[in-house]
């Protein structure tokens, strides 16, 4: 089916987030849509299916215009989503899952469960996906309930599948599957939009490339261009796409953590005895996929998990058990993963924010009073220091773009003296530009001889930062190894196996 | 460990990154976010709440009145007769009602004509300073609907001291105040140490207490030796002695008590704790993004507990503005005369600022002391008054609707929630 945007508008308030977008989605083909966070990828994706009303344009099916009022008539066109966040029910079979919304019973109004298991097994073999129609989605690998996803869309008969975002939760092995499984479906005669901000994968596997900044189409690319190419497209000027960074020169032994082990508030063990150490002035980095106890391996370290087994010591004195304050009183500076939920307040203006940690005493608060002119002062020299674009340092922090309020988290973090780093996720959901800023300030924190650890599922941010990797899967770290590791060995040690060229490493192995 | 359950939560469509696109919340984000939107609307809804809500009600007066009624049996022979009786009968009710809350023109001199003014502002004393505590509370984001237990403690513990001791001028005043706010704080901080420690949520909690404190001191009033008045089988306090009473603040040919100082006094206070000191900042944070304000290291429990301590010590001084300023002859258990519930309302209305609240217990108060007025002098049922009330609290629940009534423009960008749990996650 052929699937054409013509002159799509959408508003919201004042930001026009499409505007006059065309875009023309041949049979067959694998259609990029590329572009940064906030460019209008997902805002246009959601006009075509229906989630938003556009202001202007019309929606084509084989050159008959549509009017979607919902969800509902752009899946009854032919047109599936696979979301970024999976709308899955966990405690669903695969089978249930799939037939959701589609019920069919039979003659006596009872559930007929056995042609969804029979439409499963159909979709499942004929593009190899190995479902088994009576799993719990639950108990399923991320990559796996993707393929329910999938299999979700073209139980409707999808002749255009849209994929926002995709890779954003899989290994580097699933992605390649993924990659073979919208090869299938091509050869198969769906059209597929694959809306991403990563460039590698763009290049392996799309036909066409369009390119959208700030609401607009900038340009078609070819799957031949380059990286520098499609990346500059993007964002608009050249960028820089590697870390200039000199060698470590790591000192002592300044953070340590052994045998930790975390409880959830589930009681699942979600890290389980992980042992590692930084040096002051080297980049540890964390790598693994996202949910494999990173975010609770942080946050037992920053004092805001409640069952804490084993030792975490900076500088020779323990920490843990500290509360949060005393830990950041030690001397932690954390960026947090979810800066939106954990690292900012929205409705507190950029000057606010910059001293959300700092609210107990001296220089920001005397005699229980805020020193109102001195954090005026504080606020317009950081943000001139950290490059945060806004009105003012009176904005609301919720009305910056990503990149600015990753900046205000990051002046904030590095106002302080500092006897450990650590960022998680640093760069997610920003665009280029501040990628570059936030990735020099890192490695310019290392180079003052403070210890850093890095914890990121973007394995391009892990090589670019690392002087060091540790790995994480299910809990535990599957070995750590010198910053220089190929990807593919990387991607292996994610997917929970430990390749023989990586032994027992040198240093900071598992106590 | 389970299947990976967290998602990468990335900032969406550009929407999301606009104003209120951040939900905030440990336990309830959903609840949090409508409380913060219906808490956080501009002063210009309220005005235009209270607008409609007066519009409303004049709807309401024109349908009740006889008059309007008889004119409508004969409309097409003389419609003029029922736009007459309509305007007669609305335009009248509104008369009075300004006669009654602000200035009487009918009464002979400034002094008698004023009077109406200072009742509205004796009515307002206890509103505000419930609405303050209430205030506060919703801006660490805790939902005080206690406010009724603990002006009855406070009440009981201002009270109690009024007419046990024997004290000097002054002096005894400035107890029975402090017993009162301690009360309140008292009634307030089990709320809020309850929700600390164990995570009760503070609406059932402070409903629970309601009922608590008022049987309690319903059971206090009839046992001869608590509260009961000595020598007597009622229900009642003894009253006040003079030296606890607030004395008048305008002279005696009116009602207004220097309660009204301490609440201002209160607003000010209050106007200082959330602008310009660290507790504030804290509080604020906690209210804006408990997630935020736990990982910088705030104690979030501990804010829950000091917001409920002072919202209760506010509340309190309601209590004790009704005992040693309105009613000072001995009080019953009715003594909280539905002011815990309306300091809500008035605090909606004041979009829980201080001077916001200040300024809409004044207008609640006016309600109160005209709606007494319109009873009397247009036999129009006070209960129009209460109708005007709700309809305002309806409308400043509902901004969309007053938006699209005076075509207002939508608060730029949408808001998207983004739930943290991961398959349910319904965002795009």
């Amino acid at each position: 089916m052929k699937l054409e945007l013509r002159g799509i508008t959408k508003r919201f308030g004042a930001l026009t987030a499409n505007d006059h977008i065309d875009l023309t989605i041949e049979p067959g083909e694998i259609h990029c849509l590329l572009g940064e966070n906030g460019a209008g990828k997902s805002t246009l994706m959601n006009v075509l299916y229906g989630l938003y009303k556009a202001e202007e344009g019309d929606i084509l099916l084989d050159d008959v215009v549509q009017h979607f009022a919902g969800p509902g008539d752009a899946m009854a066109a032919g047109i599936g989503m696979v979301h970024q966040h999976f709308m899955l029910i966990p405690v669903f079979t695969v089978a249930e899952n799939v037939m959701l919304g589609h019920e069919q019973t039979n003659a006596a109004g009872v559930l007929d469960l056995g042609a969804a298991r029979e439409k499963v097994r159909e979709i499942s073999e004929r593009f190899g996906f190995h479902v088994d129609p009576d799993a719990l989605v639950d108990d399923l690998p991320v990559g796996v309930q993707q393929r329910v996803e999938i299999i979700k869309a073209l139980s409707r008969d999808a002749k255009v599948l849209v994929f926002d975002e995709p890779t954003a939760v899989l290994t580097p092995q699933e992605t390649d599957e993924l990659m073979v499984i919208m090869r299938q479906l091509k050869a198969a005669g769906t059209s597929i939009v694959f809306i991403t901000h990563k460039l590698r994968e763009v290049r392996e596997v799309a036909d066409r490339i369009t390119v959208i900044r700030l609401g607009k189409v900038v340009g078609e690319a070819s799957p031949t261009a380059t990286n520098a190419e499609l990346a500059s497209l993007m964002v608009g000027r050249a960028v820089e796409l590697t870390v200039h960074k000199d060698p470590a020169t790591p000192g002592a032994d300044a953070f340590v953590v052994s045998n930790l082990s975390v409880v959830d508030p589930h009681g699942q063990l979600v890290v389980n005895d992980v042992s590692f150490d930084v040096r002051a002035g080297e980049i540890l980095a964390i790598a693994g996929v996202q949910g494999n106890g990173q975010t609770e391996l942080t946050e037992a370290i920053m004092g805001l998990q409640q069952r804490v087994r084993g030792e975490i010591t900076l500088d020779g004195k323990s920490i843990r058990g500290l509360s949060v304050k005393q830990v950041l009183a030690a001397g932690i500076g954390f960026v947090p993963e979810d800066r939106k939920e954990d690292g900012l307040v929205g409705e507190f203006t950029i000057a606010e924010n910059l001293m959300l940690d700092r609210s107990d005493g001296p220089p920001f608060v005397k005699a229980g009073t805020l020193q109102l002119n001195y954090l005026k002062e504080f606020a317009e020299q950081k943000s001139k220091e950290f490059d945060v674009r806004s009105q003012g340092i009176t904005t609301p922090v919720g009305r910056l773009s990503g990149g600015n309020q990753q900046k205000v988290v990051l002046a904030r973090e590095l106002s302080r003296e500092l006897r450990l780093f650590m960022a998680a996720q640093p760069t997610r959901g920003i665009d280029v530009g501040s990628i570059e800023f936030v990735h020099k300030r890192i490695v310019a924190t290392r180079d003052s001889g403070i210890p850093v650890i890095v914890v990121s599922t973007e394995l391009d941010e892990v090589v670019a930062l690392a002087d060091r990797i540790a790995v994480m899967y299910r809990g535990t770290i599957v070995g750590i190894v010198p910053g220089d590791t190929p990807r593919d060995v990387l991607g292996l040690m994610m997917a929970g196996e430990v390749p023989d060229s990586v032994t027992s490493p040198p240093e900071g192995a598992a106590a | 460990m389970s299947q990976p359950t967290v998602p990468p939560v990335e900032s969406g469509p550009p929407a999301a990154s606009t104003p209120g696109s951040n939900d905030a919340s440990v336990a309830e984000p959903r609840w949090h976010g409508v409380m913060r939107e219906i808490v956080g609307g501009s002063a210009m809804i309220s005005v235009l709440a209270v607008v409609l809500a007066m519009l409303a009600g004049g709807i309401l007066i024109a349908l009740t009145d006889d008059k309007v009624t008889a004119a409508a049996g004969y409309f097409f022979a003389r419609p003029g007769d029922l736009i007459k009786a309509v305007w007669d009968s609305v335009s009248g009710a509104y008369t009075s009602l300004f006669q009654g809350a602000v200035y009487n023109f009918r009464r002979p001199g400034f002094i008698a004509g004023i009077k109406p003014l200072t009742e509205t502002l004796t009515f307002a004393t206890p509103l505000i300073a419930a609405g303050l505590g209430v205030g506060l509370a919703f801006r660490v984001g805790l939902f005080n609907i206690g406010g009724r237990g603990q002006m009855l403690i406070a009440a009981a513990c201002a009270g109690w001291v009024s007419w046990s001791f024997e004290l000097p001028y002054g002096l005894h005043l400035i107890l029975a105040v402090a017993a009162g706010i301690i009360g309140g704080a008292v009634w307030g901080g089990i709320v809020g140490l309850l929700k600390a420690r164990t995570g009760a949520h503070e609406v059932i909690v402070t409903i629970m207490l309601n009922f608590v404190a008022l049987y309690l001191i319903s059971f206090m009033l009839k046992t001869p030796g608590l509260l009961q008045a000595p020598g007597s089988n009622n229900p009642k306090t003894p009253a006040a002695l003079p030296t606890a009473v607030f004395p008048d603040l305008l002279g005696p040919q009116f009602n207004l008590h220097w309660g009204f100082i301490f609440v201002i006094a209160a607003t000010v206070y209050v106007w200082y704790l959330l602008n310009r000191s660290n507790l504030g900042f804290q509080f604020r944070a906690v209210g804006e993004n408990p997630n935020a304000a736990r990982v910088a290291g705030i104690s979030v429990n501990k804010m829950y507990i000091y917001a409920m301590l002072l919202s209760g010590g506010l509340v309190g001084l309601a209590g004790v503005a009704q005992v040693l300023g309105t009613v000072t002859t001995g009080f019953s258990s009715g003594i909280d005369a539905g002011i815990g519930f309306d300091a809500i309302t008035v605090a909606l209305l004041g979009r829980s600022k201080p001077w916001g609240i200040f300024f809409a217990g004044i207008l609640f108060g006016a309600f109160k002391a005209g709606g007494f007025a319109m009873q009397a002098s247009e036999g129009i049922p006070i209960d129009i008054v209460v109708v005007i009330q709700s309809l305002i609290v309806l409308f400043i629940a509902a901004p969309p609707l007053v938006r699209a009534v005076f075509h207002l423009p939508k608060p730029s960008g949408v808001r998207l929630r983004r739930p943290r749990t991961q398959t349910a996650a319904v965002t795009k």
